[in-house]
């Protein structure tokens, strides 16, 4: 315990110390030139442990991951365009897309619509209500997907026959009379999927919560008071004023969130091990590498997942910049 | 002075009572954990962890779910390991970010426009897809060399300061364009370095920026399990250990309960304690 400690906190200083030290050397080494030089390459050394990063570890990797795509399982031989083709007409890789698409289609959804709704109520029971609801809602966001997953494990859980029930969902769905299930096997209609998806709204919802909650706080005021004095009522006044101004925001949410659930990964990995149907294209590309060693094809997948979230990321930081722009 | 009825209304009831039913379901998941996780064994197979709050009389409660992942698990240790991959992962991409953005923000130099377009174009791709070939390399140079980045914290630091690189250029960047450039100038006319600028001025002013920023790298880092499992699988972290032990749920929910609360402190900790850079954090975060 005392060596593990001892060899932590040691590791922790030498590394940020070594960091430390680079830009220090670096600044020294360019202050040994002449003024004028300076001038030009100051800018270039600070900027370079930054770029032989962003170079090494992620754009070079990027390219060669599109070319794995056109190679084979252990990435040594060219084989076209065979990796897609073979995803393509693979019923199974089929399944995994549609899995993507529900869960596009649903989780955003959902936790922009919780989102709105805590966000408005939040709004109008003063400020310490509101503190301590939204504190409450927000918490599960600090808490990691491997986390979340066995805190659900508690509600979905089945136990053997003849044993006392311990999972909540299957003790709710006894106490209306019905059949306990094992909620994580159901692959009918996607049910095990959607069981999941459940778990992703659940965290995320107090990350839309908060920013819509900013967006209608933003709201000005007279807009609200002359539509009251109008005699609007209070769902009139949501719905007419105030959804129309915090809309901007409320696609900015509904965009980051389809981005993360696209790239969802550890709660399939956790809950069913991409089994039963629960497979996602995040998971897929584990499953294809780690256990599979299929280097093509998991290049693949990753290139499928990757041509999906550009456009989208695209959009999402324009968004920003533009809001940003207006603030 | 109001009348009763006019205060009811102001009070807000309705409203209120809904939020705290909404509030009641939301916070149900993680009671059934921390229940479970001071159940012993044996109340824990027999029954629900809400008859402990019927009747909590009739239970056992105990600390041995933690004495078990402590000791036999070595939680702790795993504790240690996460802290050891996360303060590094967290100070390094916050250094290097903060020496680029400030060339980005306070100094003239060829192509920066272009520069910085590249950076944020960066910000697109998922992790994923530079994962493969950065094992691969990893895996070449411990071949080659004997150096082993990967199975050990250099190579998860390594990684996960390049992913946080784009996103943290952006923040800070985007912060540090709003600091007063008269005052820099002040400064280098008194003759004070760059690199002295950097510590005393820029550094102090960005603090706001750099601890939503250090709070949302922290908790990414401790909440991940993809590059850790990947990159540091010698010295398992929290996330690791705690999904070995939920497939081992056999020998009994409340120890799987205890492991999750244990990777859930630092966390929920930093969420009560610093609930404003937080929020601020995530939110500036989530593009990633």
């Amino acid at each position: 315990m005392i060596t593990d400690v001892l060899f932590g906190a040691t590791s922790i200083v030498v590394g940020i110390a070594v960091s430390y030290a680079v830009y220090w050397i670096l600044d020294r080494l360019v202050g040994l030139t002449s003024d004028r030089v300076q001038k030009r390459i100051r800018a270039f050394a600070y900027l370079l442990p930054a770029a032989v990063l962003l170079i090494a570890v992620l754009f070079v990797p990027l390219i060669q991951t599109f070319v794995f795509s056109f190679m084979n399982s252990n990435g040594r031989k060219w084989v076209g365009f065979e990796n897609y083709v073979d995803l393509f007409t693979d019923e199974g890789f089929l399944g995994i897309l549609l899995n993507n698409f529900l869960w596009i289609a649903f989780v955003p959804a959902a936790t922009v619509g919780f989102g709105l709704l805590i966000a408005s109520l939040t709004n109008q029971v003063g400020p310490t209500r509101e503190k301590v609801f939204k504190s409450l809602i927000f918490m599960p966001m600090s808490i990691s997907f491997i986390s979340a997953a066995t805190i659900w494990s508690f509600i979905y859980v089945n136990v053997p026959p003849g044993r006392p029930e311990i999972g909540l969902l299957n003790a709710l769905v006894i106490a209306f009379g019905g059949e306990p299930q094992p909620w994580m096997l159901v692959s009918e209609f996607r049910l095990n999927s959607f069981l999941l998806m459940i778990i992703i709204v659940w965290l995320q919802t107090g990350f839309a919560m908060v920013l819509i909650s900013a967006a209608i706080k933003a709201v000005p005021e007279e807009t609200l008071e002359a539509a009251r004095v109008d005699g609007a009522s209070r769902l009139q006044v949501f719905w007419r004023i105030v959804l129309p101004q915090i809309w901007g925001s409320v696609m900015a949410v509904f965009v980051t969130v389809i981005i993360m659930v696209m790239k969802i990964f550890d709660i399939v990995l956790a809950m069913t091990g991409g089994a039963f149907e629960t497979s996602v294209l995040g998971f897929q590309f584990y499953q294809e590498y780690f256990l599979n060693s299929e280097v093509g094809k998991a290049s693949a997948i990753v290139v499928v997942l990757t041509l999906l979230i550009v456009p989208l990321m695209w959009l999402q930081i324009r968004t920003v910049r533009h809001q940003e722009a207006l603030r | 002075m109001k009348t009763l009825a006019v205060r009811l209304r102001d009070a807000r009831l309705g409203t209120t009572l809904l939020l705290v039913l909404l509030v009641l379901i939301w916070s149900i998941p993680t009671i059934g954990l921390l229940i479970t996780s001071f159940r012993s064994k044996d109340s824990a197979n027999a029954s629900g962890w809400w008859e402990a709050i019927i009747n909590p009389f009739g239970q056992e409660w105990t600390l041995d779910a933690f004495e078990v992942v402590v000791t036999r698990d070595n939680m702790f240790g795993s504790f240690i390991n996460t802290l050891v991959v996360a303060v590094p992962s967290t100070v390094l991409p916050l250094m290097i970010a903060a020496f680029a953005a400030y060339a980005f923000t306070f100094m003239e130099f060829k192509g920066r426009e272009y520069y910085f377009a590249a950076i944020v174009a960066l910000m697109v791709v998922p992790l994923q897809a530079a994962l493969i070939p950065v094992i691969r390399a990893l895996r070449a140079i411990k071949e080659a060399t004997g150096i082993s980045l990967i199975g050990d914290f250099p190579g998860a630091w390594l990684v996960h300061s390049a992913f946080a690189l784009p996103l943290a250029i952006y923040i800070l960047r985007n912060y540090m364009m709003t600091l007063p450039m008269p005052l820099i100038e002040a400064a280098r006319i008194d003759g004070a370095s760059w690199f002295q600028i950097f510590w005393r001025l820029v550094i102090p002013m960005s603090v706001p920026a750099l601890a939503s920023f250090a709070i949302f790298q922290f908790l990414w880092v401790w909440n991940d399990y993809l590059i850790a499992f990947i990159f540091v699988d010698s010295k398992p972290v929290l996330t690791y250990r705690l999904l070995r032990l939920l497939g081992q749920y056999g020998d009994g929910w409340q120890n799987v309960a205890a492991a999750s609360f244990i990777s859930l402190i630092v966390p929920l900790i930093l969420f009560f304690s610093l609930q404003r850079y937080f929020v601020r954090g995530l939110t500036a975060g989530s593009v990633k």
